[in-house]
């Protein structure tokens, strides 16, 4: 790739698949290693574009550890014609890769806070890399909890990684499914019903929230958050809106005065609360 | 003995924080302190629901039975929270399982005796309606979320 396009953000860079996991029935998860360059440093919570030749190109969180980014990790469910070519695609395949884009997690600027993170479904994706940021400078903040929801217990992402942050690395761990056969001693009930739970004995105004599934989902659980005393101001969340040039041009992700992919996808809640209401945007 | 231990455990407990002396003592005398073994049935769908549990310890699954597949689990209660609402609604009867999903202590209260409590007193029977509507609120829009399946697609 000569150096003109190598800096033009709508050409994809060759990348290559390296390994490729099975995390569920309709998602996968692969890291990608670059063919044309160095590895391109990221931030928790963005995205990148993946181009699956002659098919098209799709929106896709970043979910690796953004201290290793030598491996970059995307997790896909089969929602549609791109994200089932992306999910075929096996070790040793290539496929383009634009970005990153967008805004990140602010990790950093939550220290000496309870840090609180809560997944819905797939949403652990997008806050993986955050979590390993936060649990990598674990003593720094007052608390690192993970509040995550999925559908049943055999819809639960990254599963040992989510055991293993539970019982070795500080986090406090709640997991919670919508529906479970006897024999699942974990909890059944949506995050909200756990809210209070996880916040323990922390002062709500010293808690920081970072919330990523479903967007009602978000929605009803940064409210409770706010009744429970959780600053608006100190919860962000990442939206999902039909991404196209990832750079604000094309106007297909305007979601009111913002662009989701150049603007977000991660917002803070206090200035998009009152939008996330509205039903015709 | 048993009256003054049973009002303190019922004090101590998320739902009844805001009764006053006089209220607990009127629903104590139809308190019973139990424990459930892990694994056990507290109550069964189509049982008279002639009790409410008050969960001072543990996690409670609430289950439906479905014929030819394990019981289904829609709903788990913890410490702080209340088992069996059936006993308010004719015909008094348990519209799921409830089974010990650890060990579960609670306080027991005899609905005949509480709903006798309410008629002869109807401002008890208004604090029960103003302090545990809320919770039956919470839980109720909680399971209209976990109704859309939200994670299915997302």
């Amino acid at each position: 790739m000569d150096a003109a396009n190598a800096q033009d953000p709508m050409v994809p860079h060759r990348y290559r698949v390296a390994e490729v996991w099975e995390e569920l029935d309709d998602v996968t998860t692969m890291s990608l290693l670059p063919v044309d360059g160095p590895p391109r440093p990221f931030k928790a919570g963005q995205f990148n574009m993946l181009y699956a030749y002659g098919v098209g190109e799709a929106a896709i969180s970043i979910s690796g550890d953004p201290a290793v980014p030598e491996r970059l990790i995307h997790t896909t469910r089969n929602v549609g014609r791109v994200s089932a070519a992306l999910t075929r695609l096996r070790a040793g395949d290539m496929l383009g890769v634009r970005g990153p884009f967008g805004s990140d997690w602010p990790v950093e600027d939550q220290k000496g806070r309870h840090m609180l993170f809560v997944a819905g479904g797939l949403g652990l994706a997008p806050l993986r890399g955050a979590v390993c940021q936060a649990l990598a400078n674990r003593l720094e903040y007052e608390e690192v909890s993970l509040l995550f929801g999925a559908r049943s217990p055999d819809d639960l992402l990254y599963r040992s990684q989510v055991a293993e942050w539970g019982a070795f690395s500080g986090a406090n761990v709640e997991v919670t499914v919508d529906m479970a056969a006897r024999g699942w001693t974990g909890h059944v009930g949506v995050v909200t019903t756990r809210l209070e739970r996880i916040l323990g004995t922390s002062d709500p105004a010293n808690v920081s929230v970072f919330i990523c599934g479903p967007e009602i989902m978000m929605r009803f659980t940064a409210q409770d958050l706010t009744e429970l005393g959780v600053p608006a101001s100190r919860i962000w969340v990442s939206m999902e809106r039909n991404m196209k040039c990832a750079l604000g041009f094309c106007g297909h992700c305007q979601w009111g005065p913002d662009f989701v992919c150049k603007d977000g996808p991660v917002f803070r809640y206090d200035q998009i609360g009152k939008r996330l209401a509205i039903r015709e945007i | 003995m048993e009256l003054h231990s049973i009002k303190d455990l019922l004090a101590d407990h998320p739902v009844f924080k805001d009764f006053d002396e006089e209220t607990l003592d009127l629903l104590a005398g139809c308190g019973r302190n139990e424990h459930f073994a892990k694994g056990s049935l507290i109550y069964k769908e189509g049982d008279e629901a002639d009790k409410v549990y008050i969960i001072r310890r543990g996690d409670v699954a609430i289950e439906i039975a479905a014929p030819g597949r394990p019981a289904i689990v829609v709903e788990t209660l913890n410490q702080g929270d209340v088992a069996g609402w059936s006993w308010l609604v004719p015909p008094y009867r348990s519209s799921a399982d409830a089974r010990a999903v650890t060990e579960v202590s609670a306080v027991s209260l005899d609905a005949n005796c509480v709903r006798g409590k309410c008629d002869d007193h109807p401002a008890l029977g208004y604090q029960i309606f103003k302090t545990w509507l809320p919770h039956l609120t919470k839980r109720v829009r909680a399971q209209r979320l976990q109704l859309l399946d939200l994670y299915g697609a997302g």
